[in-house]
């Protein structure tokens, strides 16, 4: 039976993590590899890295950071932030990521989803949503941290992205992100139910019970999360045995 | 001992070349991506990846001159260890089905086809960690947990090998209905899922692949 992912997210700006790893003894928090070492031990299902880098000059770091990872951890790694060209995906799946997020390069251009689908296979082209309430039952995305509006519906380019060949979306809800209250569980739901390929649910993950709606309630295949699991408030097994005592299926390998 | 990587333009190779050289290492075993078919013809045992379609990766294929012919002789007539792995394992069957028609090795005879989901809720790609279903024994699932409670592997894919002689499926896996996780006939083995990234579970099978004497 499949199951139910739980992935931790580390921010890298200029190789470096952002919010540093402290629930085990590492020599260099800062150092990424060395949090996902941490977390491929703990049992964490895949490992999403978000490149937060702002410099062009630095944009190169992180595929090193792609490289050492692929050559200590052999579990599925998903890197986004800054994808926007189809060389931008090539140099990060030679260097060993699995999966690319693309975010406000598919935004531009519906097209550039469809190339790159088309060119490495949907099954490693993510689409990331950021996704903010402007109404009851409406939701548009947003750009830029939140910051920038498009005034599309998320749910229409949820849809779209999946027909262009999108295979996973990316969900997050900028309402959310950082309260710890939760996931949108209403949007989330209404995205997974609207498209046929996996949908991982992120933004507001306060405690244990959050993973559990987003997945029995939201329906989402893959619940992401950040500083739950970063500041050792929880663990990766933590998450999955209470997972698994409200009846989801997880990996316990 | 040496192992070689076939390297014909299909992606994600740098991760199946250091799983497989952690597990060399332990067997002193060198292992070489290569694009070279004298180089697959010299090595003692053969892995071909694979990542993205399979019309794609068959056109990769031929388009390193002379690769064909040389897995042929190896593999087919040389009898060499082989593990294809993803749309490399698929590559192993008669056609693929995706996005139009294309010719496999038929080392394998079957079809490559789309994963029909049978209930609404099902997502394709199946992506995710499942678990294995062993359809017999074979050497490469040598003292590994299978079954429901076993270990798990990580699979991405929206098509699968559908293989026309059942005794060619090694193992299954569960997704609605059954998928086919692992085929293998004599000295050709083949898996859906990546080992190179399903951990405990995959470091053991490179392992068992690199110890195989069929």
């Amino acid at each position: 039976m499949l199951k139910c992912r739980v992935i931790p997210c580390l921010d890298v700006k200029d190789g470096r993590v952002v919010k540093g790893v402290n629930f085990v003894d590492l020599k260099d928090a800062g150092d990424p590899v060395e949090s996902a070492i941490a977390y491929d031990a703990a049992g964490a299902d895949e490992l999403c890295f978000l490149d937060i880098t702002a410099s062009h000059e630095n944009r190169g770091t992180i595929l090193d950071v792609v490289r050492r990872t692929a050559e200590a951890c052999f579990m599925p790694l998903t890197v986004g932030g800054g994808v926007r060209t189809t060389d931008d995906i090539r140099n990060l799946l030679l260097a060993g990521a699995d999966k690319v997020s693309i975010m406000t390069a598919a935004v531009n251009n519906r097209d550039f989803v469809r190339e790159a689908a088309e060119k490495f296979g949907s099954q490693c082209i993510v689409v990331a949503i950021d996704a903010k309430q402007v109404a009851p039952g409406r939701w548009e995305i947003f750009t830029h941290g939140g910051r920038k509006p498009t005034g599309i519906n998320a749910i229409d380019y949820a849809k779209e992205v999946v027909a262009l060949g999108a295979g996973e979306i990316l969900l997050t809800s900028m309402d959310r992100d950082g309260t710890k209250s939760g996931f949108d569980i209403t949007l989330t739901r209404a995205i997974a139910d609207s498209v046929n390929v996996p949908l991982i649910a992120s933004g507001g993950v306060g405690t244990l019970d959050h993973l559990v709606e987003g997945i029995r309630d939201g329906h989402a295949t893959a619940v992401l999360a950040a500083s739950i699991f970063h500041f050792g408030e929880y663990t990766i097994r933590a998450a999955k045995e209470h997972m698994q005592s409200a009846g989801l299926p997880v990996r316990m390998d | 001992m040496s192992v070689a990587i076939v390297d014909y333009g299909s992606g994600n190779l740098h991760s199946a070349h250091k799983a497989i050289e952690r597990a060399a290492a332990e067997q002193g075993a060198q292992v070489i991506v290569t694009s070279d078919p004298d180089v697959v013809r010299r090595v003692d045992r053969i892995v071909l990846p694979g990542v993205g379609a399979f019309a794609d990766c068959r056109r990769g294929l031929d388009h390193v001159a002379g690769m064909v012919e040389a897995l042929e002789e190896s593999v087919i007539r040389g009898s060499k260890p082989f593990l294809g792995i993803c749309v490399g394992m698929q590559l192993l069957a008669s056609r693929g089905l995706e996005h139009g028609v294309a010719q496999g090795l038929a080392w394998i005879p079957g079809e490559v086809i789309e994963i029909k989901p049978t209930t609404p809720n099902l997502k394709v790609p199946h992506m995710g960690w499942n678990t294995l279903a062993p359809k017999r024994q074979h050497p490469l699932l040598k003292d590994i947990p299978t079954g429901e409670n076993g270990l798990h592997a990580y699979f991405v894919h929206s098509y699968h090998l559908q293989a026309t002689n059942p005794d060619h499926v090694i193992a299954s896996t569960e997704y609605g209905a059954e998928l086919t996780a692992m085929v293998g006939r004599d000295n050709i083995v083949g898996t859906q899922f990546h080992p190179e990234k399903s951990q405990k579970l995959g470091l053991a099978l490179i392992a068992n692949f690199l110890r195989w004497t069929p």
